[in-house]
Order: structure tokens, then C-alpha cells, then sequence
């Protein structure tokens, strides 16, 4: 869950269950083909790569309906998220220092304090909707509980505000990017942000806790130019507040926002 | 839009685009101006408003290579929602009765862009997109164009390479062009000591979100738009379809007879312009030499004072 460097390098290991189940089609490895002449060992089968797999959401393509449709969801992940996998896979391929880092490691890196190598583009989109698919589930929405709400309201001042802030910055994006909730390491407090194109929190040392896809490819099947629409089914029906409770009691282990939130019995 | 007809530009293949006033805008001054210059009352403000500017083709025309679903909500609401934001945004500034292209150099702001910026170029680079294609458009430039662009690229083929490329490597929203560009350094001292025809040249840049080469002083005579949404329509938009997009829309739609036109008046405003500039340059040497000139005749009536 969250933003746990899942995507382990392979190490040259031809069975790979996923740990949610999903299995890897080993088409998609870059491991080389063994090359056998009459006789021949090839060295080749040694090489080890590290590649980035296609990591599914947490539901089936058909549990958000219909809020956001499987139609969508085929061409959103099954496309473009693949296609930044795809991507991100063949830079690696030409680049061995970059090869050994974990995700995380290669957004921050590629990231390159504002002047981004090329592969970053593909890394942090690759990061930002794994993150994205993990913060909706079916039946979410509604309102978080508990410390995470105090929270918010303490920052805010009210959940109504968070959520207008949000909406706000959602509608006022323009071009392609992401809208975060974001807790600040050094302000220790939540904030509302919006960066562009594949632009990521984590660049700047930041822990994002949830995330809107903002690309035009995100919503337009479903809702077509009317973000507004999307937005408020995001926040009402998808928003998954279970997983950003989760990110943030992680959060708090390296972040320290005052008082622990014991809740009253 | 029946509005418009009254003051229309006399072809639609010909946008203005950087002929400031000499070609009609996009602009229509409400009913209301004249009316108040007729003596009456009228409790309105003047504004000028800009208007939806429609395709030079009804809608259905671009089938079926670009649908008419696709185009009457790109045009119809997309575009539509820029000119509407944009005419709210400058209402009582004084942008208010600028045209475009002006809001447009002036809200980029040396990149640093003010709020009106996005509106405004996405205005006028939806106006300058629909009159880049043609029903049964596509196949080769000829011409003046075709020579140019074979100079400038080496083939056809090399362009269309170089084109398709442009389009799916911009990442994010964006757009690409062709445009037309007179190199010269823009700062007061500098000049091209050796001026030839071969510094003007085409070339194929891709710009981001709203921003188009008109900020960076360039004439652009072709564009694609490669924002994602309205292609979802009929394409479902990842990296493969984009090319597939940008195939289509250089087989079957371009309308190269227009991008010969805006060719002609790219070339025609540079000579323009470097006939100002060698008129004001003429004009300061002009004056210098005749102030010498009267020295020198000073001078020459006194008498050698050797003797």
C-alpha cells in the first residue's frame, strides 16, 4: 500500500507472482533470450536488469463504475500507464547507473532539481498512477475519520474548505498535471498542491497522501471537457480515505505533527 | 454568430495573424457603440467582445477522418469555453479593445504570463488549427513551399519525419508548428552584417500548453494541436494512436494551399519590416552625413593656412 517501493529490481527470476496476485507476463521482461548455438552457453543469461512491471490497481477494471467507467480504465492503465512502463523500460535499458534504483530513488533523481533528465518523465508518471490507482476504491468518498480528520481540520479549518480548496485547484490547473494532498515535511502541515505535466512531491522531499489525475486522458471518455464533473465524483465516490489514513500514519513516523491522536473511547 | 458576418475577413483561408490591424480581427465592437454614437442612451459599457470564430468548413466536413462528434465539441465547447473566459477576464481592463495577437505578446510577458495569456492563445491557436485543415486536404505542398521546405529540410520526407516526431514527443498539452523564421537578434545594436535570403528559414517547433511562436517573434503557417482530450473522442490517445493522429491529419486533412498563403504573407511582413529597419537606419546615417557635409563645406572656404 502506498508509496513502498514495490517495484523490486528482478533478479533474473522467471516466476514473478505479484504480490496482489497479478501475474507478470514475462513478454514484457527485458531479460534477453538465452542464444544457444550447437554447444554454446551464452554469458547473456547472467545480465541482470532491472525493469519496472505494470502494476494493476487494487480492484477490478469494472469496481469504480460509474464513476469511472472499465472503458476508461482499459485505455487509462492498460495504455498510457503501459505505455510509460513500456518507456520507462527501454531508457533503462541504454543506462546502467540509473538501472539499480528503486522508483522512488529514480523519480528523485531523474527529477534532477528541476531540470529533469529524460527519463523522468516516464518514472514519475509510471510512480504518480500506481500512487493515483491505490487512492480510489470502490464505494470511497465520503468523509475521513479520526486523527487524519483532525488534521485536515486543523490545517484547513474545515473539511468543506480542504474539499473546496482541492476542487478549486483541480479547476484551475491548466494543461495536464495532478492535483496532491500533501503533507510538508518541514511546515509539518497538509497542504493542497497542484503540479504539472508528470511533476511529483516526492521531488522535492515531500509525502504526498492522495492524488487526481488531471490529464485530459484521465477523465475525458467518461465526462469529456467537464473536469468539474469529474472532480466532484472523485471526491464524492472514489477518494479512498482508508489509504490516505494509512500514508499518513506512515507519514507520521518520519514527520512529527505534535500529540498522537488517540481517539476517545 | 450571424453577427460576424458584417465584419468578416474577406477569406477565410487568410487569417490575420501579426498584420496588427491591417487584416480584420476577430473582434466585433457590440451594437450598443453604435448606438450610443447615434445619440442614444444606452446604460451598457462599451466592450468589445471577441467572438467564436467558426471552421472554415461546416462541421461534418473533416469525415471521416476527424468526426463531426469530435470537432463540434472541440469547437463547440472547448473553443467556445476560451472566448467566453477570455471576454469575461478583460472586461474593464485595459485589455479591453486590444486584438489578439496584442493580449496575446502582452499577457505572455516575457514568459512570466498573466491570466489572460491561456485564454488568448488557445483563441487565436484554435482559429489558426481549423484554418490549417480542409476537407479532402493532405498530400504534398507545391510552389514557393515545397522549394522552401526542401531548402530548409532536405526533402518532403524529412519535414513529415521531423513533424511527426515534434507531435508525439511533446509531452503533456501542447502544440506543434511550422513557422516561418527571420533570424535576427532582437537587441538594438545588433545587425546582420551579411543579410541573405538564407537566414529566413522554416522550421518545426512544439510548444507547451497554450503557447505559440508568435511570443518568440516567429510566423507560424501550420499547426497541430496535440492536447490530449478531444482526440480521445475518436482516438484513443496513447503514444501509438498519436502518431496515428498526426498520420491522418498529414495525409488527409492539411491544407496546404493556406499554408502557402500564410508563406506569402510571412515573407511579405519580414521584407516589411526590413525595409523599416533599413529605412530608420538610412535615415540616422542621412543625418549624420550631411551634418558633416556642412563642416566640411565650412572648412574648404578658408584658405590653406600653409601659405
Amino acid at each position: 500500500m502506498g508509496s513502498f517501493s514495490l517495484h523490486a529490481s528482478c533478479l533474473a527470476k522467471h516466476n514473478l507472482p505479484w504480490s496482489n496476485g497479478c501475474s507478470q507476463n514475462l513478454n514484457s521482461l527485458r531479460i534477453p533470450a538465452l542464444q544457444r548455438g550447437p554447444g554454446f552457453l551464452s554469458r547473456k543469461a547472467s545480465k541482470i536488469l532491472a525493469f519496472y512491471g505494470l502494476k494493476s490497481p487494487p480492484y477490478a477494471l469494472d469496481a469504480l463504475e460509474p464513476y469511472m467507467s472499465k472503458r476508461l480504465l482499459e485505455t487509462h492503465w492498460g495504455e498510457h500507464h503501459h505505455g510509460y512502463v513500456e518507456g520507462l523500460n527501454k531508457q533503462l535499458e541504454k543506462n546502467d547507473i540509473l538501472y539499480s534504483y528503486t522508483l522512488d530513488e529514480l523519480v528523485k533523481v531523474t527529477y534532477n532539481n528541476g531540470n529533469p533528465l529524460p527519463e523522468f518523465n516516464n518514472a514519475a508518471q509510471v510512480w504518480n498512477h500506481d500512487f493515483f490507482w491505490e487512492s480510489m476504491q470502490p464505494g470511497g468518498g465520503g468523509m475521513p475519520e479520526l486523527g487524519l480528520l483532525q488534521q485536515i481540520e486543523k490545517d484547513f479549518g474545515s473539511f468543506t474548505n480542504f474539499k473546496e480548496k482541492f476542487i478549486e485547484a483541480s479547476l484551475s490547473l491548466f494543461g495536464s498535471g495532478w492535483v496532491w494532498l500533501v503533507l510538508k515535511r518541514q511546515e509539518k502541515r497538509l497542504e493542497v498542491v497542484k503540479t504539472s505535466n508528470a511533476v511529483n512531491p516526492i521531488a522535492w522531499d515531500d509525502i504526498p497522501l492522495m492524488s487526481l489525475d488531471t490529464w485530459e486522458h484521465a477523465y475525458y471518455q467518461d465526462y469529456k471537457h467537464d473536469r468539474g464533473k469529474y472532480v466532484n465524483a472523485f471526491m464524492n465516490h472514489l477518494v479512498s480515505w482508508h489509504v490516505v489514513t494509512a500514508r499518513i500514519i506512515r507519514a507520521e513516523a518520519f514527520v512529527n505533527l505534535g500529540e498522537p491522536k488517540i481517539p476517545v473511547a | 454568430m450571424a453577427a460576424t458576418a458584417a465584419v468578416s475577413p474577406p477569406c477565410a483561408l487568410v487569417p490575420c495573424q501579426g498584420l496588427r490591424g491591417a487584416l480584420v480581427s476577430t473582434r466585433n465592437f457590440h451594437a450598443t457603440k453604435n448606438q450610443r454614437q447615434r445619440g442614444r442612451a444606452v446604460a451598457a459599457p462599451i466592450s468589445a467582445k471577441f467572438d467564436l470564430k467558426p471552421p472554415p468548413y461546416p462541421l461534418d466536413a473533416l469525415e471521416p477522418h476527424m468526426s463531426q462528434d469530435t470537432i463540434s465539441y472541440h469547437w463547440g465547447k472547448h473553443h467556445r469555453g476560451y472566448v467566453e473566459n477570455l471576454n469575461m477576464q478583460i472586461v474593464g481592463t485595459d485589455l479591453d479593445g486590444m486584438s489578439l495577437e496584442d493580449i496575446i505578446i502582452l499577457s505572455y510577458n516575457k514568459g512570466d504570463i498573466l491570466p489572460a495569456f491561456n485564454n488568448a492563445a488557445q483563441i487565436w491557436n484554435h482559429d489558426f488549427f481549423w484554418e490549417s485543415m480542409v476537407p479532402n486536404g493532405g498530400g504534398k505542398p507545391s510552389g514557393d513551399l515545397l522549394g522552401l521546405i526542401e531548402r530548409d529540410f532536405g526533402s518532403f520526407e524529412n519535414f513529415s519525419v521531423k513533424f511527426r516526431s515534434a507531435a508525439s514527443t511533446q509531452f503533456g498539452s501542447g502544440w506543434v508548428w511550422l513557422a516561418y523564421k527571420a533570424n535576427r537578434l532582437n537587441v538594438g545594436n545588433a545587425s546582420n552584417p551579411r543579410p541573405s535570403d538564407e537566414d529566413k528559414k522554416l522550421v518545426v517547433v512544439k510548444s507547451p500548453n497554450a503557447v505559440n511562436p508568435l511570443v518568440w517573434d516567429y510566423l507560424p503557417v501550420l499547426t497541430i494541436d496535440v492536447w490530449e482530450g478531444p482526440k480521445c473522442i475518436s482516438f484513443i490517445f496513447s503514444q501509438s494512436r498519436r502518431a496515428d493522429y498526426v498520420s491522418m491529419f498529414m495525409e488527409k486533412l492539411v491544407s496546404w494551399e493556406t499554408v502557402s498563403a500564410r508563406l506569402e504573407m510571412a515573407k511579405a511582413q519580414v521584407a516589411e519590416r526590413e525595409r523599416e529597419e533599413e529605412k530608420r537606419k538610412y535615415g540616422e546615417d542621412n543625418v549624420n552625413s550631411s551634418n558633416e557635409a556642412v563642416e566640411m563645406y565650412l572648412d574648404s572656404n578658408i584658405e590653406d593656412p600653409a601659405e
